[in-house]
């Protein structure tokens, strides 16, 4: 098949690639660009491993084509820390147990990014409802769902 | 929650400065950063990608096998059989003396299970490897098939694994690990009432987010780095070692990140075949399953069968226990004799009965491998023991948390195993148990101790 060129932008940087047709988002990001914060648990849409945000929306990389990518603004989790501080969801998750085996830890963070960015006071079912296409195997979601609801808070208090 | 210490205060040292403390996790920032390197995190250049062909059959009788088609299509680099392997029938526990090898890397001859492994298919892309794998072609001769413990289990059944001759795992004791102790019958003829239960549980896969792979570098110094997520690095190096007749210092495994396991990565799987496939071709080779492949392919937690009979007072008193346990391992061993030898440790519970019985199979039928998944052999057992607890308690009109501590295993008591209990504190923590859960229990069952007799 064919190379597509596309461009966009990564984390604030611009990107050019060659990318096959028919080739995921997420082979593009992992195997070209060499961003491997996306994880491939399924590369079937259910499990949420490979969430990104594109133009501000969450979109899972495995089921989207790199080549309907050309001109978007992708961002993942190896973009969230900024000049090496982290961001409060960051904090929050690794401060209160929210990780264990890693594996969904850069989907969750993308999907929960997501919710604050568009509702920065969610309730506790509108975290459930906004993690609710990410599969957790490890912490029963509770420490997840606490963490989002600390990072709420902390944004809270900086807006103050 | 509060801490008691006091009960093994004598045990335990007050100078601790981890133990009790909470730590931040070593790994979490790298996981929260998206940085922490799992195995397939990395980009390897001139990667083969292997695909397996595997039985569509639970049971059937290999007539041919004819990889010429596959081996011509657009991508695909090498093909390897059975006849690849240099030591092909293989058993995990043999590092630990338990035989007999009774499983292929790569079938031949024969096919026990839907899903096993028969033709390894490399290729330069993981789709030209997919698409040559279909294009292989396998005569079989489909067999009768036994999907049940009781099938399994009846005379003239059809034979799984000629290894285990009447399906079940020949142990040093016999057809079953054996627990034996006082007189179950006599307990029974005692007894106010008796009760028999069945208990049943099915297959659970992990489903870790993760699936299970690995992928190979053949090295300048002839040696084979493995990118591994195994949770059980040195039983599959060694493994290995006698699956490839390769010495260990050939074998450099990488692991340590494992993307959720929860036993269902100790198999030895993928690597085995995937640093064959390297040493063969030359080149890096990546083995990693598919979704599909972890749900219907990866070992699971075993089916079991729980049957417990069980003489009771109308006090309370359990006085006798007789169980048979049967642990369906499919179609090979892999950790399911030490599975169903782990219930027989773990019969009768909990509890101090005078007279137990119990006999725990390993039964082998046509289904998906079963193996280690969190407590196995322990967490279908208590399942079956507490619900009958439950059950014995209603059938005498006992609150069923007083008869757990009417019961309940005490310091000095002689197990069913002829050893004397010791730390096992599990009246304290019912007693904690009954306060947190606000289900109280009458003052005297407040006022015992796992301190049983004075002497």
């Amino acid at each position: 098949m064919s190379k597509v060129p596309i461009h966009f932008t990564l984390n604030g940087s611009e990107m050019s690639e060659f990318v096959e047709g028919g080739a995921t988002l997420l082979s593009a990001l992992r195997d070209k660009i060499g961003d491997l914060s996306p994880k491939g648990g399924c590369h079937q849409g259910t499990c949420g491993a490979c969430s990104v945000i594109i133009d501000g929306e969450l979109r899972l990389s495995c089921l989207t084509l790199a080549e309907t990518c050309n001109g978007v603004d992708i961002k993942t989790t190896s973009g969230l820390a900024k000049n090496g501080v982290l961001h409060p969801l960051q904090r929050a998750f690794a401060d209160a147990f929210a990780t264990q085996c890693g594996f969904c830890t850069p989907g969750m963070m993308m999907a929960s990014k997501v919710l604050l960015d568009h509702n920065p006071n969610p309730t506790r079912e509108e975290v459930v409802e906004a993690i609710s296409g990410n599969i957790c195997r490890c912490t029963g979601y509770e420490p997840i769902i606490q963490a989002v609801l600390i990072a709420v808070r902390a944004n809270t208090v900086n807006v103050a | 929650m509060e801490l008691r210490k006091s009960y093994f205060a004598d045990e335990r040292k007050e100078d601790l400065h981890e133990v009790g403390q909470p730590r931040p996790r070593s790994d979490a920032l790298g996981h929260v950063t998206g940085s922490t390197t799992f195995f397939a995190d990395r980009n390897i250049p001139g990667l083969l990608h292997l695909k397996m062909v595997r039985s569509p059959h639970h049971h059937a009788r290999i007539l041919s096998v004819d990889t010429s088609e596959a081996v011509k299509h657009p991508g695909v680099v090498r093909i390897v059989t059975a006849t690849d392997v240099p030591h092909n029938i293989y058993t995990i526990l043999t590092l630990i003396q338990i035989g007999p090898e009774d499983e292929p890397v790569l079938a031949t001859g024969k096919v026990r299970w839907k899903g096993e492994a028969i033709v390894a298919v490399l290729a330069e892309t993981e789709r030209a490897a997919q698409e040559a794998a279909a294009k292989v072609h396998i005569d079989y001769e489909v067999l009768p098939a036994v999907f049940s413990i009781e099938e399994a289990l009846k005379p003239g059944a059809p034979l799984v694994n000629e290894y285990h001759p009447g399906n079940y795992y020949h142990y040093d004791s016999g057809e079953c690990r054996k627990v034996r102790y006082g007189d179950v019958a006599e307990g029974f003829r005692q007894a106010d009432h008796v009760l028999e239960q069945t208990y049943s549980s099915s297959p659970i896969e992990h489903a870790a987010t993760e699936t299970t792979g690995c992928i190979v570098v053949p090295e300048r110094n002839e040696r084979f780095t493995c990118y591994t997520n195994t949770q059980a690095m040195f039983f599959t190096l060694d493994n290995t070692s006698i699956i490839l007749q390769m010495p260990g210092h050939k074998l450099h495994f990488v692991g340590g990140t494992v993307g959720g396991g929860f036993g269902g990565k100790v198999d030895v799987i993928v690597e085995p075949i995937a640093i064959l496939s390297a040493k063969l071709t030359g080149r890096p080779v990546s083995f990693i399953y598919s979704r599909h492949e972890e749900m219907q392919v990866s070992s699971t937690r075993a089916a079991e069968k729980v049957v417990i009979k069980d003489g009771v007072m109308k006090d309370g008193r359990i006085v006798a226990r007789q169980v048979s346990c049967y642990t369906d391992a499919g179609a090979y061993s892999r950790h399911s004799p030490y599975g169903a030898q782990k219930g027989a440790g773990h019969f009768p519970g909990p509890y101090t009965i005078p007279n137990v019985w119990a006999d725990c199979y390993c039964v082998y039928t046509n289904r998906t491998p079963s193996s280690a998944m969190r407590g196995f052999g322990v967490t279908i057992a208590d399942f079956a023991l507490e619900v009958q607890m439950d059950k014995l308690a209603r059938l005498i009109g006992m609150d069923p948390l007083e008869f757990r501590f009417v019961n309940a295993y005490r310091d000095g008591d002689i197990k069913a195993h002829r050893q004397a209990t010791e730390g096992a504190a599990l009246i304290e923590v019912m007693q904690e148990a009954s306060r947190a859960a606000n289900w109280p229990v009458a003052d005297k069952f407040y006022a015992m101790s796992s301190y049983k007799k004075e002497p």
